[in-house]
């Protein structure tokens, strides 16, 4: 490999490495806190629509509008991720049941058991609309970004080939190491992961839907790393305030 | 199909709306104003943050108000 297809190839991993850990974080996040199959599924449609749409646009993939895609994913993503973190810091101060989702979702999924054909058939479980929704949209927006990154790269020093492979190495390397956290992140308290899914959710939300309005962050996607913290010292502060509130009332 | 719609509906207002419509516009609001100072050429990241430092006190108190009242 000489020397330009060398950083080019170094380029291109580690751009889609950083695509590749977003995805990653979404589609764990769907799937520890909501349902595996679900968020399985939606990492499946969102691969099926990519090779769409790759398949059909060809090279110019690169002229999709993916700012206006950043901005409806981002938006999304905080609405949803700031629900999610109102009712982790109402769980975490003791102002809601604990698991009253849970029960929900339980019957829910009791519902469609019951409603599927009693005669000779097995009950087929619902998918979950919230861990499809959220793990397809992750992955088609990175997805889109990490053929734009190849298409780029790739066409701008005619070595498409490479592109892909180096993207393909990143993309590979880092759902290796997100299936390997899996297992760790199942011995987390669920509470716990609830807090810290919405925590990531509203973070990743901020970051997309500001992008896609057309803001630059300072520091680029490392933004994320200031952002993060900040929400997740947020939510925790506004739990010690309502915790405290909570056991005021408790006592008056 | 009208029963699969309904579903369909009923999930795109939970997934947007959920517990508090604030949430979701205050986030309109933001991204506007993000938008509105990005294309204005001016310093643009900032609002989104604003707006949910804001609203996220306001929907717990909100929250807490709606649970005291129901006690």
């Amino acid at each position: 490999m000489t020397g330009g297809a060398g950083a080019l190839f170094l380029a291109v991993f580690l751009a889609c490495a950083v695509e590749g850990v977003e995805a990653t974080t979404i589609v764990l996040a769907a799937g520890t806190a909501r349902d595996w199959r679900s968020a399985g599924a939606g990492v499946l449609a969102a691969l099926a629509a990519l090779a769409v749409v790759v398949g059909a646009l060809g090279p110019a993939v690169s002229a999709l509008p993916l700012t206006g895609l950043r901005l409806v994913i981002g938006a999304l993503l905080l609405v949803f991720g700031l629900q999610w973190l109102r009712k982790a810091i109402l769980r975490a101060s003791g102002f809601k049941a604990v698991h009253d989702e849970d029960a929900i979702y339980r019957r829910q999924l009791a519902e469609a058991a019951e409603a599927a054909p009693a005669a000779g058939g097995t009950a087929r479980r619902r998918v979950d609309g919230y861990g499809f929704t959220l793990a397809f949209k992750g992955v088609l927006l990175e997805g889109l970004e990490v053929v734009v990154i190849v298409v780029t790269f790739g066409a701008g020093q005619h070595a498409l080939g490479l592109a892909a492979v180096a993207a393909a190495c990143a993309v590979l390397l880092v759902a290796a190491a997100g299936a390997a956290i899996r297992a760790p992140l199942a011995r987390v308290p669920e509470n716990t992961l609830k807090f810290v899914v919405a925590i990531m959710l509203t973070s990743f939300g901020l970051f997309w839907g500001a992008e896609g309005a057309g803001a630059h962050w300072p520091g680029s996607d490392a933004a994320l790393l200031g952002l993060i913290p900040a929400v997740a010292v947020a939510g925790l502060a506004l739990t010690a305030v309502l915790s405290r509130r909570h056991a005021r009332l408790g006592r008056g | 199909m009208r029963r699969w719609l309904r579903s369909l509906a009923a999930f795109g207002y939970d997934f947007v709306i959920g517990d508090d419509w604030l949430l979701p516009l205050a986030v309109l609001i933001g991204l506007a104003a993000s938008y509105g100072l990005a294309h204005a050429g001016l310093l643009a990241w900032w609002p989104l943050p604003v707006a949910v430092a804001v609203i996220l006190p306001v929907s717990l108190w909100r929250a807490i108000r709606g649970k005291r009242r129901a006690d």
